[in-house]
């Protein structure tokens, strides 16, 4: 949609449903039907609609629906935690909250690993949770997961917090602003999953719990004007200054 | 022992329930009911009650039906036991099979399942009080409920079911005015982008008498799409006040 001039009929941050009118291409006769998943938005005719039901978000010549609710949509190269639901042979069946199982293979995790020799479950027992990367998924197979790599591996100490997955752009924030704040504040080590996990390490169980708090907040309300200032004070007022 | 049959239209004009020909039931919605769905929501068209719930897109199970290149959308219609004046066994009818399949058909027209291939869309549809019209009810309700779940839609969909009584036309029957009308016409529309994507007629009708209807339809459901547009407003509203 870049460099085509819009007629804009929503406002930035305004509330679309599907079928809703979002713009109009003015240059440009009779456009087919297009489509635009990663952006929520469909064209018919030189308009433009909203596919989901979310908020709009209107910038220069650009026009996109970021949806309230979506399900975690695997994409190659995103870090997610995964719980371990499945033992077999050579791979574990991950649990990452897709539509489509993800498949960790035990020579990943283990060294000349053999399956004569080596049982997957002294490893990585069902119930345990790893944080990996997708290393390969398209549409006609499932994800594929490493543990290789800077911090990933089976999670050990520290608190989960699960938020919709639709929350994580919010939870990091505009250039990481929301992200920098909840770890400065609590001091807690924080990783976010794209998958809608979040890991913290926090110095005491009481800051863990006030930054579970927050974070319940930023789900609840996303889309709410001057968040990143309620979330500080919110913070500044449990733990002080 | 044969019932004598009630007069469906009053000497000043109006239906056995008071409203006027053209006129719909009190609506009630509201979306987001149920915890444990992906989307739900909770439809009220007069006595009518039904209840939606959406779970996925998920993984397939069985996987012999999945789809290589879609998301398979399972609908399941069903009237509870108690829905009905008459206790109705709460296994599947050939009448809810029949009503779960044109109610998938009506949302397979508007649902992108392309772009979740292998995996699968559930949709329950609970009728927990029949008063008629419980079909379109339930399709108003899906749609609302595959909004909430986040499911990527071309347009919500509006059902309402037009009546023939003693030769008049009339909007959103109920449960009387069915039983002993000469036609019922249920509709779905998806009215932002005009396209009927149900459509069901049973009894007779001249093709005068269809035009009016569909026309009479049409504007029933552009009030139920308006309702539904500001359930959905509503919802993100008091998220936000809360």
């Amino acid at each position: 949609m870049r460099d085509l001039k819009l007629k804009v009929y929503v406002a930035d941050r305004q509330i679309v449903r599907p079928g809703d009118t979002l713009a109009e291409i003015e240059e440009d006769g009779n456009q087919g039907f297009k489509r635009l998943p990663e952006k929520h938005v469909y064209l018919v005719n030189n308009k433009i609609y909203s596919d989901a039901y979310g908020v709009a978000s209107v910038s220069e010549n650009d026009i996109a629906v970021i949806p309230f609710n979506t399900v975690y949509y695997p994409r190659r190269d995103d870090v997610v935690i995964g719980v371990i639901e499945g033992i077999g042979i050579t791979a574990w069946e991950v649990n990452i909250r897709s539509p489509y199982k993800a498949y960790l293979n035990a020579s990943d995790a283990i060294e000349n690993f053999n399956p004569l020799y080596h049982d997957l479950k002294s490893y990585l027992d069902v119930g345990d949770m790893v944080l990996a990367k997708i290393v390969a998924f398209d549409r006609t197979r499932d994800p594929l997961l490493t543990i290789r790599g800077k911090g990933l591996g089976k999670i050990i100490e520290g608190i989960v917090i699960e938020v919709k997955p639709s929350r994580i752009p919010r939870i990091i924030g505009k250039k990481g602003s929301m992200f920098n704040l909840l770890t400065t504040k609590t001091g807690c080590d924080i990783t976010v999953a794209q998958n809608g996990f979040i890991w913290a390490k926090c110095p005491d169980e009481y800051r863990g719990e006030v930054l579970t708090q927050a974070i319940k907040i930023i789900e609840e309300k996303p889309h709410a004007r001057g968040l990143t200032e309620e979330v500080k004070q919110f913070l500044e007022q449990k733990l002080g200054g | 022992m044969s019932e004598s049959k009630p007069k469906l239209i009053r000497e000043d004009g109006l239906r056995v329930d008071g409203r006027k020909p053209d006129e719909l039931r009190p609506i009630r919605m509201e979306i987001g009911v149920l915890k444990n769905a992906n989307g739900s929501a909770l439809v009220e068209y007069g006595g009518t009650k039904v209840l939606a719930a959406v779970y996925g897109p998920r993984e397939v199970i069985p996987k012999a039906v999945q789809l290589p290149d879609r998301a398979v959308l399972r609908v399941r219609y069903h009237m509870a036991p108690f829905s009905t004046t008459e206790h109705k066994s709460p296994a599947p009818t050939r009448r809810e099979i029949e009503l779960s399949k044109v109610i998938r058909e009506a949302l397979e027209s508007v649902v992108f399942a392309d772009q979740f291939p292998r995996a699968s869309i559930d949709v329950f549809i609970e009728v927990i009080q029949a008063d008629g019209g419980t079909r379109t009810a339930g399709l108003t309700a899906a749609s609302l409920a595959l909004a909430d779940a986040g499911i990527p839609m071309k347009d919500l969909v509006a059902g309402v079911a037009v009546g023939k009584v003693e030769g008049v036309l009339v909007l959103d029957i109920n449960e009387l005015e069915d039983e002993y009308g000469e036609a019922d016409l249920p509709v779905g529309y998806a009215v932002g982008i005009g396209e009927i994507v149900l459509l069901q007629l049973n009894g007779v009708l001249t093709v005068e008498e269809f035009k009016k209807a569909i026309e009479l339809a049409k504007r029933g459901a552009e009030k139920v799409y308006a309702l539904m547009k500001e359930t959905l407003h509503k919802k993100y509203l008091s998220a936000l006040e809360s």
